[in-house]
């Protein structure tokens, strides 16, 4: 079996005391501490005035680091194919709708309902860019990241074309919280291309019969990305990350699903 | 694309469990829509009800995934022996080589729904809103879009690949699409696909809020169709390579195409611009023609602004009224995240069976849409067929199905 290389093109990253990928690359060389502050979210640039207004987090976060990894990467977001992927999806509108349905008055609003999908922010996105090729909404719980990436790396190597992939998260509200305690928003993107171009970061390689590993993840130095790798599902990814900010050839193990990892190989650009 | 088998397939609606009765109403053109009683809810339409879906008892070991999703993938996963199928393409390739690709737009959240209207405190006090959650939700296994897929690997006895598509009304089509590059790209040897959706509160009342549910059963494409009916649904698809020696009857996934609309949240593109793209591009990756279709099964949810949209871009990429296709939706109701995939299985009925499934309680065909919509089964053979799946934001995949030769 032949194995699938790509080229990760740009970075987009956002989450607690991580304004940017310039930022997330310090602490995760080790230069300067991760810190629990709270992700700052902005409205999205790219919306029309009445949905930039009303963007819940996960129209904020996804558009901030997937429109950061394209421009890093040189490219439109037009004609890009794109792939979504996240654990749970906008947790304050859901608890919103639960909570309504569950008192007297249920007529719940239609703006909630249709921003209750699981592929929002691949809507949204499509509403900001134009862009009118394929994109995908995934989700496998705490292993959303790594499924993300093995459809976004697929879809760029069968197709031949560069592709999108924007892993994000974010926090419920009580009492859906005591049940998903996921902490804080984050989002991590990247442009995966099938060719090594001039900005190409680093390559990864996925090789067909053992991509699925018993082994154990790999862990961040730093305590608090460690934590933050824990406790969110998307920053299950910051080992890919590190692994590009390290530049050293080596294999990188993602958490995935109980029974199995995701294995990778990396290589520097 | 390179075609691939799809060597078992089963299906559960409103109109039946498993593929005998589904075939018999589909030529029958037997309605499950009934008027709606679900739950709690008070709302003058009517739904797509799976039977014995309450009475499906999950397995001791599996009971945290307990919820109406994944008693009805437990029910569907059990007719046509499509349980056993999936164990000995498993026993062949290896359980770490069958992948999981399941299409859901709501899961389990009927769970978390019921959760929310037994908060601790609810009973003595008004502010529900500090009230925690009964002890025993199990919110990873059931409102959780990956649950169901998460369920199914389980019940499967699978170790592989798995994931969630739930990307609204498209996922269960978009399913095969992702299944279609990891066996392509060699990561996997064969691929569980499908969909599971079932009847929460959320989505009635939510699609009464928008205004778009019908007081009677929807009608698709009719002049005075009013809306959707709301169904739930579940349908399983085994998807291999295509093997030296094909079974006679064999049907085969020969295209898909996907695209968004760039437009709106809920509403469609007015030209049906997306939709046009995704049929295109399903055309372009099967190869053929669009005279080569013999039969589209629309996405045809029986809302003025999807069927005008659809009806445009079909008309766009066919010619006026030459195909000939219908919606069955009529029949079970919009099963939302299932109906991509069991809309697939029609298909692939339909293929196998040489019946071209009319639409079922449209009465005066609109005008304006300048299809060949049908109203009455007619037995015919047929090569080739076309599936759409449209969704909220402006999410959209065909699937092309064939026979052999």
């Amino acid at each position: 079996m032949t194995a699938l290389t790509v080229y990760i093109d740009g970075v987009g990253l956002l989450g607690p005391g991580i304004a940017d990928w310039v930022q997330g690359k310090e602490q995760l060389a080790g230069r300067v501490p991760g810190q629990w502050l709270k992700t700052v979210l902005t409205p999205p640039a790219h919306l029309p005035p009445a949905e930039r207004r009303r963007a819940g987090p996960i129209i904020r976060v996804s558009q901030a680091v997937g429109y950061e990894a394209i421009a890093a990467a040189g490219l439109e977001a037009r004609g890009l194919v794109s792939v979504f992927t996240s654990s749970s999806g906008d947790g304050v509108n859901c608890h919103e709708i639960c909570k309504q349905l569950a008192s007297d008055d249920r007529l719940i609003s239609p703006t909630r309902f249709h921003n209750s999908v699981h592929n929002a922010a691949s809507g949204y996105w499509g509403i900001a860019t134009g862009a009118m090729a394929a994109s995908t909404a995934l989700c496998a719980f705490d292993g959303s990241f790594a499924a993300g990436l093995v459809e976004a790396l697929t879809q760029a190597v069968v197709q031949a074309e560069p592709v999108l992939l924007v892993a994000f998260d974010t926090d419920y509200p009580e009492p859906l919280r005591s049940a998903r305690p996921v902490p804080d928003t984050f989002g991590l993107a990247l442009v995966l291309s099938p060719v090594r171009t001039a900005h190409s970061l680093g390559q990864i390689t996925l090789h067909p019969a053992s991509y699925l590993s018993p082994g154990p993840a790999d862990v961040l130095m730093d305590a608090v990305l460690e934590d933050q790798r824990q406790s969110i599902p998307a920053a299950r990814g910051l080992p890919l990350l590190a692994a590009l900010v390290r530049q050293q050839a080596g294999t990188v193990r993602l958490d995935y699903l109980d029974d199995c990892r995701l294995e990778l190989e990396f290589t520097p650009c | 694309m390179q075609p691939l088998l799809l060597s078992h397939f089963t299906a559960t609606s409103a109109i039946g469990h498993g593929l005998a009765p589904t075939l018999a109403a589909l030529r029958a053109q037997h309605s499950g829509l009934t008027p709606c009683d679900f739950e709690s809810a008070v709302l003058d339409t009517w739904i797509g009800r799976v039977s014995g879906v309450d009475d499906e008892i999950l397995p001791a070991d599996l009971q945290a995934f307990d919820c109406r999703n994944n008693r009805l993938a437990q029910l569907a996963l059990r007719q046509d022996g499509f349980l056993a199928a999936v164990q000995a393409v498993a026993a062949r390739v290896g359980p770490q080589r069958v992948g999981v690709f399941l299409g859901t737009s709501t899961a389990g959240i009927l769970q978390t729904e019921l959760a929310y209207q037994h908060r601790n405190n609810n009973d003595n006090n008004n502010d529900s809103a500090t009230g925690a959650l009964p002890a025993d939700f199990c919110y990873p296994q059931t409102h959780n879009p990956y649950s169901v897929a998460d369920f199914v690997r389980r019940s499967c006895a699978l170790t592989g690949l798995a994931m969630a598509v739930s990307t609204a009304c498209s996922s269960s089509a978009k399913v095969f699409a992702s299944a279609q590059r990891m066996l392509a790209a060699g990561l996997i040897d064969a691929a569980v696909v499908g969909g599971v959706d079932t009847l929460c509160l959320t989505t009635l009342y939510g699609f009464n809020s928008l205004g778009l549910l019908s007081s009677s059963p929807c009608r698709p494409f009719d002049a005075a169709r009013s809306g959707i009916s709301i169904g739930e649904g579940a349908a399983f698809v085994l998807l291999e390579r295509t093997p030296e020696v094909l079974p006679a009857n064999a049907v085969l996934l020969l295209g898909v195409g996907e695209s968004s609309d760039a437009h709106h949240m809920s509403s469609p593109h007015p030209e049906g611009l997306g939709a046009r793209l995704a049929m295109q591009q399903a055309l372009r990756s099967a190869g053929l023609q669009p005279g080569e279709i013999d039969y589209i099964n629309l996405h045809g949810t029986a809302t003025q602004s999807n069927d005008a949209a659809e009806g445009l871009a079909v008309q766009t990429v066919f010619g006026a009224h030459t195909t000939p296709c219908s919606s069955t939706k009529g029949a079970t109701g919009h099963t939302l995240g299932a109906a991509g995939g069991l809309e697939a299985v029609f298909c692939a009925l339909a293929l196998q069976n040489g019946l071209l499934p009319g639409g079922v309680h449209t009465e005066v065909l609109d005008a304006r849409l300048a299809v060949d919509y049908r109203l009455h089964s007619q037995n015919q053979p047929l090569r080739r067929v076309l599936s759409n799946s449209f969704g909220f934001g402006g999410t959209n995949c065909s699937l092309i199905l064939g026979t052999v030769g």
